[in-house]
């Protein structure tokens, strides 16, 4: 008798302790801005100002894309007023450089030239294959921001012959079909696509610019301010960062509307606003601790489409059947992990993945799914768009002072 | 045809006829280099040459004997790591790579190269997001972003007993 007071005595004990316990998870889920977009309580989107550009997130130009941020953008030859704006362009934290479809550019923009007079063209690798095309030059102008002459990459494979180096890395990313988009914003972290390593004519170039004279294009060192550069770095004003605000989302939806603020700290609409500023090391990762293990190849992305994060076998989520990129638990599942940047903020993010096959299947009209989940490399955690909602996210680009301190680092 | 485990060295751009002799005479050096090394074993194939491609990529070689296989570890002079897993009887059964950009895939892959391109284009719910193959034949793990990309791939069948394929990277 008295032994069974005392289990339940500790029964209620427990029971107190798992109660005060889901509310201090509760608390801090919603101090911490979100969790996939079930709570958002601290997320303003800014929608007036000269440094205001509207993001949209559906179905894309093809008319097939889930969770993708597109915007507009417009190209004038440089110091003319020829000009185009190209809609659609998806919005991508995680490349730098301005590259738009061969196939919608109805300007002609100037050639970029080696000085022996050759046509620079670029191959660009990306998870599941390239970018190849010319590297021009245009004036770009977002909202009330425009930067001049900056190096573009137009995206085609019938300007110039791909490459076999180039090709061998997969599929041509050149087609409205295989891209999704008319183009991409890379408003990433660096301010150059590849940096000082394309500088080298040493064996350390990644040999991802060509010069490409009748003969066949071969590759070749490109200066840093030659290289397609993220054009927010470029601009006169506000060019030390963006942040992309879009609202929460409780369920799946056919679009949702948010703002790319421009600049952090430079105006009164852009302020960090109390967020937690996460560094990144030099690759642009930062580190994501899941089930007490860390992966420190973890990064923010805009330009990817979903929570992608370990493998099943690591989950112990089954993929879909039909889908083996996505998770397909057999009820949606509510998890945490812990983010860390090199500076060692830290700072817990709830997340769910729900079956992406019922997502699918029972919303064939909708686009912006915030449980939306599969399996990375084991490189780490792939926070995609989903991330981005509920959220207010600052992307501050290297070597550019901010606040709340120079970049490159990720806040939210 | 000899096989380039990474992409081919910088050729340098030549304006001018002294340029272009010694461009010439660059070419030749890399081709007698190139003709005289073994070629890099790719996905499937048989484990032959890494000491020679690791000579030519001026990368450093690690070796690490486990229980029914070896890794063999390159690092490329432009950063990228690449680890062949060789089982017993020397053939290449899985390759996982890390580093700034990604490795040849053609390269990587070898014979597998054509069936990975064919799985690729996924139609439905398009987007950008990592690569995941899983076939009965091929499976194909990659992700990463501008700057930081890693994966790795590896042939069921050919999994030596004890080795999980969490353990490929």
């Amino acid at each position: 008798m008295r032994r069974a007071n005392t289990t339940r005595a500790n029964m209620i004990h427990g029971n107190a302790i798992a109660l005060v316990m889901s509310c201090a998870t509760l608390l801090f889920g919603l101090g911490c801005g979100g969790s996939g977009g079930s709570s958002s309580q601290h997320t303003t989107i800014t929608t007036t100002g000269s440094n205001v550009q509207p993001i949209t997130v559906n179905a894309g130009p093809d008319g097939n894309y889930t969770n993708g941020a597109f915007t507009s953008v417009t190209v004038c030859v440089p110091g003319s007023s020829t000009c185009q704006t190209i809609d659609d362009v998806l919005v991508d934290t995680g490349s730098s450089g301005l590259r738009i479809l061969s196939s919608v550019l109805t300007i002609a923009l100037p050639q970029q030239k080696a000085s022996d007079g050759n046509s620079i063209v670029e191959c660009l690798p990306f998870v599941s294959g390239y970018t190849w095309g010319p590297v021009q030059s245009a004036d770009v102008k977002i909202s009330g921001e425009s930067a001049s002459s900056v190096p573009v990459q137009v995206l085609s494979d019938t300007d110039f012959p791909v490459p076999s180096a180039c090709s061998d890395q997969g599929t041509s990313q050149d087609t409205l079909s295989a891209l999704g988009a008319n183009g991409l914003l890379g408003v990433g972290n660096f301010v150059q696509d590849c940096g000082g390593a394309c500088v080298s004519t040493g064996a350390d170039n990644p040999e991802l610019y060509y010069e490409c004279p009748s003969s066949g294009c071969v590759v070749t060192a490109e200066s840093l301010a030659s290289q397609v550069v993220n054009p927010v770095a470029l601009f006169a004003a506000d060019n030390n960062g963006v942040i992309l605000e879009l609202p929460a989302v409780s369920s799946p939806a056919a679009s949702l509307t948010g703002s790319m603020v421009f600049g952090i700290g430079t105006q009164s609409n852009n302020g960090l606003n109390g967020a937690s500023v996460y560094t990144t090391d030099d690759f642009g990762n930062f580190t994501t601790t899941y089930n007490n293990q860390s992966y420190n190849q973890s990064f923010l992305d805009s330009g990817s489409n979903g929570l992608y994060f370990l493998t099943s076998g690591a989950t112990g989520i089954a993929v879909c059947p039909d889908a083996p990129f996505f998770y397909c638990p057999p009820s949606t599942q509510n998890l945490s992990a812990t983010n860390e940047g090199t500076n060692g903020t830290s700072g817990a993010v709830s997340f769910s993945v729900a079956n992406a096959d019922d997502l699918f299947n029972d919303n064939p009209n909708a686009f912006v799914f915030v449980n939306l989940a599969g399996p990375n490399s084991l490189a780490g955690f792939d926070w995609g768009l989903p991330f981005f909602y509920g959220r207010n996210v600052y992307t501050a680009i290297g070597g550019k002072s901010t606040p709340g301190g120079t970049g490159p680092y990720w806040a939210y | 045809m000899k096989r380039l485990f990474f992409r081919s060295p910088l050729r340098p751009s030549c304006a001018g006829l002294r340029a272009h002799s010694a461009a010439i005479l660059t070419l030749l050096f890399f081709v007698m280099v190139i003709t005289s090394l073994p070629a890099f074993a790719g996905l499937g194939e048989d484990a032959t040459s890494i000491s020679a491609d690791q000579t030519r990529l001026r990368g450093t070689l690690r070796t690490t004997k486990s229980e029914g296989y070896t890794v063999h570890e390159i690092d490329s002079a432009s950063g990228t790591a690449v680890r062949e897993y060789v089982s017993a009887s020397g053939k290449v059964f899985a390759i996982a790579w890390q580093g700034p950009w990604p490795p040849n895939m053609r390269q990587v892959l070898a014979t597998y190269f054509d069936q990975y391109k064919q799985a690729l284009p996924a139609t439905q719910h398009a987007g950008r997001r990592p690569v995941l193959i899983q076939q009965p034949g091929l499976v194909v793990q990659a992700g990463g972003h501008m700057r930081s990309f890693a994966g790795r791939a590896y042939i069921p069948a050919m999994l030596p007993q004890g080795i999980s394929a969490e353990a490929i990277r």
